[in-house]
């Protein structure tokens, strides 16, 4: 029994903060948040792919850092904290799991050391819109033809297309009398393909719709169908749930620290206001939210990799409980902050809109609510 | 990270699982338990706790030379978790084994240790705490018994309140002022004192659950030798702020709330399929159990933490924030589903499970306050743990 991060885990978890703290400013965050620009900044990619950052979550013998969860999940909150812009999400969890759970050995052997080395960048398209994502009501729809296969359709809420040079595209996929859920990977500049972001409030997440309009890729594109599919694709959104939660952490962190600081230096009254227990209540508030919620996280990650019967109900659970807390403290630190905090000049909003990315994606809580009560049994 | 035992922990663990079937007693009382001051039902808890200490399963971290068994933080949980899982009545030596005792071995004197550290196993003698006074709660440090030191004895004369069992109790451990010139954390001592000393009056306060569970105690020249004196003179306030933190301790407070939250799913089934189908319902439910979870394992790494020898700062405070507070919210939930029946008196013989859960819910109340309230742990959590400005402190 032991519920601690590990030496090797928490010696990772600081040189990440102190690398973020370096070559992440918000200075940085801030220059890729032109709506016009990629917002994918690519030195300091380069400087994370020699890190082994970006294939953490891959295998060792597929060219990756071979992490588990945990260790992924800890990155993450230190991406949370420094609000870091770029496909990282998209290409090095949702796209890299994908194809590590669903492709066969070939494919994986092709294509996960170029997303390990940062060389590629590979994006999940799966939703249209809606929540659901099976076979019946997915529109985009993938044909067998003689020689290739033909895709139309419109996929929403692809994160980083617009820099993706492969697009993993959950479609569904006539297999003998019946129609099942297929990824299929569409090189982005293939004819038909047409990208553009949508632009979210939160200038650090890039989404974008993907249109396919009888575009036509080899058969070899198709990494999985059927249930290896669906298999694959949930097991890969509960890591999501996993990694966006850990985001949230880091991000609640990161606001709690700016409202103490504040309340230190800001003087009304004649005394420092985090003298008053209406802020100091509401500082100590925050610190019993999130660090319950730390925990329950770790056990989240843990699960993932050891004890997959539990993990669906403990990556919802994370998810929800750490994207309310992280809304909810961004919200305490703007009030701690007054107007200053509401500002687009100060950096509290890059949070605050982060936050509801998180909360939206993946699951929102309501939704997450449900699954936690379908997953106990009620 | 290993959530798994070791062979030999599973094993303990379903010796003790066969152990507690075969021994635990088989009425569970409702709220404290030990609110009760019936003496049949304190002795019946007196043997319990005796029958659970013989069979080795009672402080087992102390030292072996005092009745302990040296176990690591692991084993304990192992014994927590299982007495919470089979429904244990809570020890009624509870104050005894979680805090006069490890302050004893602390800071007692051999002669203490070895007069006062087997009863308290044995529950041969049960000791209350002599902390809160009516002008001293929050501000415990400003707290105005008086102990005046004439030749080999303290004269102690004052008003302690809020005083859980001193209505049975054979000891208190007392926080008394013996210097009224110094700042007030610098002139307190830690007596202990026999609750049959002329000039000891107890007047039991009736709870809001109608349970006598603590008391005002009057002093009156009460005459206490020099040897109970724990720790030097004037420097309580060190010794205390010990025990406080075992207090603050609580290997089972995770376990507790989960039994809890146990309790409230079988209400919400016990109200048929259409109220589980409530999507309100549900939600509610996913949300409790959630934070229910996120406890369990923040005990689990708080546990780590203390094994791995790294000091547990404000960890104590949140705990006690968050689980009394949980705790609460799980039992007003519960007594919303049993829309008017969760009202009814205890009394009345129209009560689900003999009024449980309005008990739990006012009990859960009181544990908001009691042990520091959440405002102070607020205060703790800012103050300690955040580096906030302290409150500007008189004296």
């Amino acid at each position: 029994m032991d519920f601690g991060l590990s030496s090797e885990q928490e010696l990772l978890q600081q040189s990440a903060r102190e690398f973020l703290r370096c070559h992440c400013p918000t200075s940085l965050v801030r220059a890729h948040m032109d709506p016009q620009a990629d917002g994918y900044p690519r030195e300091l990619y380069g400087r994370m792919a020699e890190l082994g950052w970006l294939g953490l979550l891959i295998p060792a013998s597929l060219g990756g850092s071979g992490g588990d969860l945990l260790d992924a999940a800890l990155l993450c909150e230190e991406f949370g904290r420094a609000a870091l812009p770029g496909p990282f999400f998209a290409s090095s969890a949702l796209a890299a799991l994908t194809l590590r759970y669903a492709a066969r050995e070939s494919c994986k052997q092709q294509y996960l050391p170029l997303l390990a080395r940062g060389e590629k960048i590979a994006t999940l398209a799966w939703s249209e819109g809606r929540a659901a994502w099976d076979a019946a009501s997915l529109e985009t729809r993938c044909e067998r033809q003689r020689l290739s296969l033909r895709l139309d359709g419109k996929k929403l809420f692809v994160l980083d297309a617009h820099v993706a040079d492969w697009l993993l595209v959950v479609c569904s996929f006539r297999e003998g009398r019946r129609n099942d859920v297929a990824i299929v990977l569409v090189p982005r500049n293939q004819p038909g393909v047409r990208v553009r972001q949508m632009l979210d409030a939160d200038r650090t997440r890039r989404p974008c719709v993907v249109e396919l309009r009888g575009v036509t890729v080899a058969r070899k594109h198709l990494i999985a169908s059927g249930e290896k599919a669906r298999a694959a694709l949930q097991r890969v959104f509960d890591a999501a749930r996993v990694l966006l939660a850990a985001d949230s952490l880091g991000g609640a962190e990161q606001v709690l620290e700016m409202a103490v600081e504040y309340a230190k230096v800001r003087q009304q009254f004649g005394r420092p206001i985090g003298s008053f227990q209406a802020i100091k209540h509401a500082c100590a508030e925050m610190v019993a939210a999130i660090e319950p919620a730390r925990s329950l996280l770790w056990y989240a990650a843990y699960a993932f990799e050891r004890e997959p019967k539990n993990a669906p109900c403990a990556a919802s659970m994370a998810k929800s409980l750490l994207c309310d807390v992280y809304a909810w403290a961004t919200e305490r630190s703007l009030r701690i902050h007054g107007g200053i905090g509401f500002t687009w000049e100060h950096d509290l909003h890059l949070w605050i809109k982060r936050s509801l990315w998180n909360r939206h994606a993946f699951g929102e809580p309501m939704f997450e609510r449900e699954r936690i009560a379908e997953l106990c049994g009620w | 990270m290993d959530l798994s035992y070791t062979p030999e922990q599973e094993e303990f663990r379903q010796r003790l699982r066969a152990w507690l079937k075969k021994n635990i007693p088989r009425r569970r009382s409702p709220g404290a338990g030990l609110a009760d001051d019936e003496p049949e039902r304190i002795a019946r808890a007196k043997a319990w706790q005796r029958k659970l200490y013989e069979a080795g399963y009672v402080a087992m971290s102390w030292p072996r030379q005092y009745g302990g068994q040296e176990a690591d933080v692991i084993t304990q949980t192992i014994v927590s978790e299982e007495l919470a899982r089979a429904g244990a009545p809570p020890l009624i030596g509870q104050m005894g084994i979680q805090m006069v005792g490890p302050t004893l071995i602390q800071y007692g004197t051999e002669e203490q240790k070895r007069r006062f550290l087997r009863p308290i196993l044995t529950a041969e003698e049960i000791w209350c705490q002599g902390y809160s006074e009516p002008g001293a709660g929050s501000d415990l440090a400003s707290l105005q018994t008086r102990a005046e030191l004439v030749g080999d004895e303290f004269i102690v004369n004052g008003q302690k309140i809020w005083t859980s069992n001193a209505h049975f109790a054979d000891w208190m451990f007392c926080l008394v002022r013996t210097d009224p010139s110094a700042p007030k954390h610098h002139g307190i001592s830690y007596l202990l004192i026999d609750m049959k000393s002329p000039g000891i009056t107890v007047r039991p306060l009736v709870q809001i659950t109608e349970e006598r569970g603590f008391n005002q105690v009057f002093f009156e020249d009460v005459r206490v030798p020099r040897q109970n004196l724990v720790g030097e003179l004037n420097h309580g306030w060190q010794v205390a702020n010990a025990t406080l933190f075992h207090e603050r301790n609580m290997l089972g407070a995770s376990s507790r709330t989960q039994e809890l939250f146990q309790g409230l799913v079988r209400v919400a089934e016990g109200r048929g399929r259409a109220v589980l189908e409530d999507p309100r319902v549900r939600h509610r439910l996913a949300d409790l159990v959630t934070r229910v979870q996120a406890m369990r394992y923040h005990a689990y790494r708080q546990l780590t933490d203390a094994a791995r020898g790294r000091p547990g700062g404000i960890a104590a405070s949140v705990t006690k924030l968050v689980s009394t507070e949980l705790n609460h919210e799980i039992a007003a939930f519960a007594l919303e589903l049993l829309g008017s029946y969760g009202t009814l008196s205890k009394r009345s013989p129209w009560a689900v499970e003999r009024g449980y859960w309005l008990t739990e819910y006012l009990f859960t109340l009181g544990m908001i306050i009691g042990g520091g309230t959440s405002e102070i742990q607020k205060n703790i959590i800012a103050e300690r743990g955040l580096g906030l400005p302290r409150d500007t402190r008189p004296m």
